[in-house]
């Protein structure tokens, strides 16, 4: 299992579902305390019509049109949600049903419409990703990590995913105090002149760049999952905010790494031969660490019922 | 077929086909699919009322999401029993069992933990939806070279519906409705005014899971229809548009069923005059097409009218 194989065929998944995970629990942990956690849900619905757009307008199953669709799609369905919740006096929350449904199912309608039988390109492919499918096969051992003949063959989707990684982590880090100071207190925020709404539509186009880039390599039941599940259960096992997202970090990590292992190898332990949904496993794995966190966590009590 | 109608331009035929579609001429079970789906429509109209008006609408998403493994099991359970694993009822309790389990954890995290109802939410949602996308693969492996079709259940697929099955949609889609009608006043109040409600002697908690089930129902009933994904647009988008219509509840549920059972029936017939038309997404985007005419169009809280009274406000008399 560590050998040879094992660097072609697992390492390349495992990291970029571990990049695209931490990814999404990053700009996660704020939403969360926003109370926007479903934001990322909804983005990862309306992806779809925008890589279909990006599809129809190029003509081609590329990378780099398909995650400016994406993002584009994120961004008016941001737009969308905001202005029928204005125009109608609509409570957020079915504003958004409203606009994520409609989205993706003009994206489901517009794929059916177009001729897309020769490319790789629907809707189940959209809801799991290809987790499993990028592979490394110039690799020959652990060896091939320093070939620099080699590396250049690595999935396009490990060093996309890199990046992303690094400029949703910088923007974090960058943008700490305000971040931190706008989430908890946005009076307070605002008295100190801080631009609250700025930071909040930029959180959104943070999580709306991790959730296209995630996507675009591990498909949308990750993404969602990762949005939530991890600093959830961060947040039930820590009351400091920077805690709570190192805690984050290694739930996804956890998650990914566990989930991998577990839908590769798994069924072969058992005696199958089959592996299961990678995505699907992630997925799960994080469901049970929230499960665990909910039941055994240290700061898990509703506030109210912890102090009163 | 083509050379039948050479005669005649694409879009003419298209239009023979809507017509005899919307007036139920396509054959038997064209119709009664058609059909069901407007019953549907209706009954998920008028029950998403309470929910929107109790501000829950996102809970069903994360229910419908919730039926994806019970789907699985029940598919299954079913092979293993020897029996045929599409049966539509067993799959059906199989959702309805795994939904109910999603709603159970949506209400525990919520009130069991510091975590917000919409971290709930999409928790639920989400790992309930791998845990079924893992199952649909252990199905995959297990019955080796024969389809389950299980996907269907993710957009909906209406092609190939059994007669059977379209009557057991539009019974169960009739029941829920006389249910919603019967329970509608003590649901309106516990959605309004929960203070109120409890004032009047009225259990509350139990109110309002009557309501989260009926949606459930809703949701398992409608899977084949529209599939799970898109099934909360039917119970969200509907109640939405008729509230701008009026602010009495009983007229917000007759136009709510009223704009579903359209988007239903609509939806159903449109997509049995071609293929590549799936059904899920048709009618999602008639009832978003009513929704937007009733933000448009609609008197005193559409924005035309908005807009016509500040006009007024702006330059009174100025037509005078």
């Amino acid at each position: 299992m560590m050998g040879a194989e094992f660097v072609a065929l697992s390492l390349p998944p495992i990291l970029i579902g571990t990049f695209a995970a931490i990814a999404c629990a990053l700009p996660g942990n704020f939403l969360l305390l926003r109370r926007q956690a479903l934001i990322g849900d909804a983005i990862s619905h309306v992806v779809l019509p925008g890589i279909v757009l990006a599809f129809l307008v190029t003509g081609i199953v590329a990378a780099w049109p398909m995650m400016l669709g994406a993002g584009a799609a994120a961004l008016v369905s941001v737009l969308l949600i905001e202005t029928i919740r204005r125009l109608g006096h609509i409570e957020p929350g079915a504003a958004m049903g409203v606009v994520f449904t409609t989205m993706f199912a003009a994206g489901v309608l517009l794929l059916e419409q177009s001729d897309t039988s020769g490319v790789h390109l629907d809707v189940q492919h959209a809801l799991y990703g290809n987790l499993e499918s990028l592979i490394w096969l110039e690799a020959t051992g652990w060896d091939s990590l320093w070939d620099a003949q080699a590396l250049a063959a690595l999935p396009p989707e490990l060093p996309r995913i890199v990046l992303t990684l690094l400029v949703v982590a910088g923007a974090v880090l960058l943008f700490w105090r305000p971040l931190v100071l706008s989430t908890f207190d946005e009076g307070f925020a605002r008295t100190l002149g801080l631009p609250v709404r700025a930071i909040g539509v930029g959180l959104v186009g943070l999580a709306a760049m991790a959730a296209v880039a995630a996507f675009d390599a591990v498909g949308s039941i990750i993404v969602i999952a990762m949005f939530i599940c991890p600093p959830a259960a961060a947040r039930l096992m820590t009351d400091r905010l920077g805690a709570q997202i190192w805690w984050s970090i290694g739930f996804a990590t956890l998650s990914a790494v566990l989930g991998y292992v577990l839908a590769g190898y798994g069924p072969l332990w058992l005696g199958g031969v089959h592996a299961l949904s990678a995505a699907g496993m992630i997925a799960s794995v994080s469901g049970v660490i929230l499960l665990l966190a909910a039941l055994f966590g240290p700061c898990r009590a509703a506030s109210g019922l912890r102090r009163g | 077929m083509a050379g039948v109608l050479r005669w005649t331009r694409p879009g003419r035929r298209v239009r023979v086909m809507l017509t005899e579609a919307l007036f139920l001429q396509l054959g038997y079970n064209a119709t009664l699919v058609t059909l069901g789906a407007g019953l549907l429509g209706i009954a998920a109209g008028v029950t998403g009322v309470f929910l929107v008006l109790g501000k829950r609408a996102l809970v069903s998403d994360a229910v419908s999401h919730a039926t994806l493994p019970g789907i699985g099991l029940a598919f299954i359970l079913m092979v293993m029993a020897g029996g045929d694993g599409r049966a539509l009822p067993g799959l059906l309790l199989g959702a309805a069992a795994s939904a109910g389990l999603g709603l159970l954890c949506v209400s525990w995290l919520t009130r069991r933990t510091r975590l917000g109802e919409d971290a709930a939410i999409g928790a639920v949602l989400s790992v309930f939806f791998g845990a079924g996308v893992v199952l649909l693969t252990v199905i995959q492996t297990m019955s080796a070279g024969r389809q389950a079709g299980l996907e269907t259940f993710l957009l909906g697929s209406t092609a190939g519906m059994l007669r059977s099955d379209a009557l057991v949609i539009a019974l169960a889609g009739a029941l829920v409705l006389g249910l919603v009608l019967v329970l509608r006043r003590p649901m309106t109040l516990a959605a309004f005014d929960p203070d109120f409600a409890i004032a009047q002697g009225l259990d509350v908690r139990r109110t309002e899971l009557a309501a989260m089930g009926l949606a459930m129902a809703i949701t398992v009933i409608g899977l084949k229809i529209v599939g799970l994904i898109l099934i909360v647009a039917l119970l969200i988008i509907p109640p939405v548009a008729a509230r701008f219509w009026s602010d009495r509840v009983d007229h917000v549920l007759a136009l709510s069923g009223l704009f579903g059972g359209i988007s239903g029936y609509g939806g159903a017939a449109l997509s049995a005059t071609a293929p590549g038309l799936p059904t899920g997404p048709l009618i999602v985007l008639l009832a978003f097409a009513l929704f937007v005419l009733s933000l448009l169009a609609a008197p005193r809280r559409g924005v035309l009218a908005t807009l016509l009274r500040r006009r007024r406000a702006i330059a009174p008399g100025a037509g005078r």
